[in-house]
């Protein structure tokens, strides 16, 4: 009987583990009944912030509609998005050759809307005195593949910073955010050292820099605006004069004007066509593109300006499928004007 | 009614099939997968390498960091759990009065009783900051705190198992040793804990186990970077750690990054279900038998 107990006990321990192990795979399928409306919306940790919010004051118009919020990393939430298990794709990249194809294969037509832009923050602890500005050339040396297990101290990337452990903090691989920083800072996408925290819930990196003197880390700016009492900015000099000499600290305005480069970027929302055709999720595109340019400056990212609001309108309601970046995946320093231009065309 | 009694003999043993059934279906999906991991990363590279990046473009599939990170986590816990659980389970069974154990014993499993995410939070959220007060070197993610909070959580589970070995220990022993003139403590440390040393030792082994296999705690404040280190300051990755972090994402089935949860899955399986053995076997091994 002892020996059965025993034996019970370790299957408890491995079930649990399997429970958790498959806990993620399991989705709500399909529209819950009772006349509630269900808008299925998961994606990336980095628009997270502005669909929540769009979410909630759309709740309290629409008593009779549920918008539940996931994040699972921009990658994550297009394979969820092109198996039909979601409506909304939250993503902080355009979508990839590869998704759009899983996409196709599950006849999956959607719409790209482009609802926001934002400025990834390298953030480091309030403590740390000794970084003033980095620029992408050492940036690149700290996360770059051949860094892995060998650039461990912060003295490496500048001698006369102190001889400390240099700890990392970054987005997880499923994150759009992940793609984007490799391309602009290591100059391929999905390239990176493996050895440093890695969370698709920022969050969690918002905790391990703020409580982490020998921390650096990357996430959107609307993270680092909720949290700025906790850390502190690095501003970044991409090398290149057109963008200011100096290196530029992030803000709503360099991001608005162009010149923090390399680490702005359009974040946008994925509408799965056949989901557009119901009213609700059709009331809920309209009321993001109108009352969430609002909620966008709230949260703390930068908004499009009325005109890219509109054009974003038009596309959503002429149903206009497909995405305008051909090549797809991450793109490295269109500026707002520049992604307008493209909407416009 | 012979019938009846017959149907509810069937009906039991079904149930108790199940649990059967459920642990040969697990072993064999751990086993299965895991065969497919290995035919693409070497045994060797899996037990002996150094490096683990799996989920990366340059992937590398050594588990000692995660083992590392476990066997880290678990050291601290149990050197928080094991002294105060023996300890406690001498008050308990020794020195405390019938009426203070009926009030204590509860209120000490009511730790066993709360919600693992709870008790990661707690490390997250209140342990480290305190911790960090007096060790500024040590990071927001560290295993430090998620040890020892640890350690508290599986307190009752050795007081309660020593504590119920203790008491099986037969009084007579006890009064003899009062009677050459020992103390309450000499009676306890040098006769009824060593009367009681198979039950106290399988109690610490299946602590180690529930340690091992600890996921909520460490997964929240322990951090997500392996590192092969033993260093209690800085952040680590636990093998349970590790398998929550890919169950979060969303990480195609069939694909290695996948299969790797299963690898992991079945070294921790081997690993407390190796440890359940030994208690076993000792506890069977060592056994005083008092008529």
């Amino acid at each position: 009987m002892g020996d059965l107990r025993k034996f019970a006990v370790a299957v408890v321990v491995a079930s649990a583990l399997l429970v958790a192990a498959c806990g993620g795979r399991q989705e709500q399928s399909g529209e819950s009944g009772g006349g509630t409306q269900l808008i299925r919306v998961d994606g990336s940790s980095t628009v997270f912030p502005i669909t929540e919010a769009v979410a909630e004051e759309f709740q309290k118009k629409h008593t009779n509609v549920r918008v539940t919020v996931g994040i699972s990393g921009t990658g994550g939430g297009f394979q969820k998005f092109c198996r039909g298990e979601t409506d909304v794709s939250d993503a902080s990249r355009p979508i990839k050759p590869v998704e759009v194809e899983a996409c196709r294969k599950q006849g999956i037509e959607f719409i790209e809307i482009p609802v926001a832009y934002d400025g990834l923050v390298v953030v480091v602890n309030p403590k740390n005195n000794w970084v003033d500005h980095l620029t992408v050339a050492e940036l690149k040396k700290m996360w770059a593949p051949e860094a892995q297990g060998k650039v461990t101290r912060w003295n490496q990337i500048r001698t006369s910073w102190p001889n400390r452990e240099l700890h990392l903090f970054g987005a997880g691989v499923d994150s759009g955010t992940y793609d984007y920083f490799t391309e602009a800072i290591v100059g391929k996408e999905g390239a990176s050292r493996g050895d440093f925290t890695s969370s698709e819930d920022d969050n969690v990196l918002v905790q391990g820099v703020s409580g982490d003197e020998l921390a650096l880390g990357f996430f959107g700016i609307a993270y680092y605006e909720q949290n700025r009492s906790r850390l502190k900015a690095v501003p970044i000099d991409d090398g290149k004069e057109a963008n200011g000499k100096a290196p530029v600290a992030p803000s709503v305005e360099a991001v608005k004007n162009g010149t923090y480069q390399p680490l702005s970027r359009p974040l946008f929302i994925y509408v799965s066509k056949p989901a557009a055709d119901r009213t609700h999720v059709r009331h809920f595109v309209d009321f993001y593109l109108t009352d969430g340019a609002a909620l966008v400056d709230e949260v703390g990212y930068v908004s499009l300006g009325d005109e890219g609001y509109r054009l974003a309108r038009d596309h959503f309601a002429g149903r206009v499928t497909g995405t305008v970046f051909a090549q797809g995946g991450s793109q490295v320093g269109i500026t707002i004007e520049q992604l307008l231009a493209r909407e416009r065309k | 009614m012979r019938r009846w009694e017959f149907l509810i003999e069937r009906t039991l043993f079904a149930c108790a099939l199940i649990s059967v059934f459920t642990t040969a279906g697990i072993i064999a999906v751990l086993l299965f997968e895991s065969f497919e991991f290995f035919r693409v990363a070497p045994l060797g590279e899996f037990l002996f390498g150094t490096e683990w990046t799996p989920l990366f473009a340059d992937a590398h599939f050594g588990v000692l960091p995660l083992v590392a990170g476990t066997l880290l986590v678990s050291a601290i816990a149990m050197a928080v759990a094991l002294p105060m659980g023996l300890l406690s389970a001498i008050y308990l069974s020794e020195y405390a009065s019938p009426w203070v154990r009926r009030l204590l014993k509860p209120v000490l499993e009511v730790l066993a009783g709360v919600p693992t995410v709870v008790y990661g939070y707690f490390a997250l959220l209140f342990v480290t900051p305190l911790i960090q007060a007096a060790v500024p070197s040590l990071s927001g993610f560290n295993a430090l705190s998620p040890g020892i909070v640890m350690g508290i959580m599986i307190v009752p589970l050795v007081s309660s198992l020593t504590e119920d070995a203790m008491r099986s220990v037969p009084n007579g022993l006890r009064e003899a040793s009062f009677a050459l003139g020992a103390t309450r403590m000499q009676t306890s440390l040098t006769v009824v804990v060593p009367a009681a040393f198979s039950g106290v030792t399988a109690a610490f082994i299946l602590a180690i186990s529930r340690a091992v296999g600890e996921t909520m705690i460490v997964a929240i404040a322990a951090g997500q970077q392996p590192r092969l280190t033993l260093d209690p300051r800085v952040p680590i990755e636990t093998m349970t750690a590790y398998i929550v972090q890919v169950s979060l994402g969303d990480t195609p089935a069939g694909t290695i990054e996948y299969r790797t949860i299963f690898a992991v899955g079945m070294l921790l399986f081997l690993g407390t279900f190796g440890l359940n053995m030994v208690s076993t076997w000792l506890r069977n091994r060592y056994r005083e038998v008092y008529a």
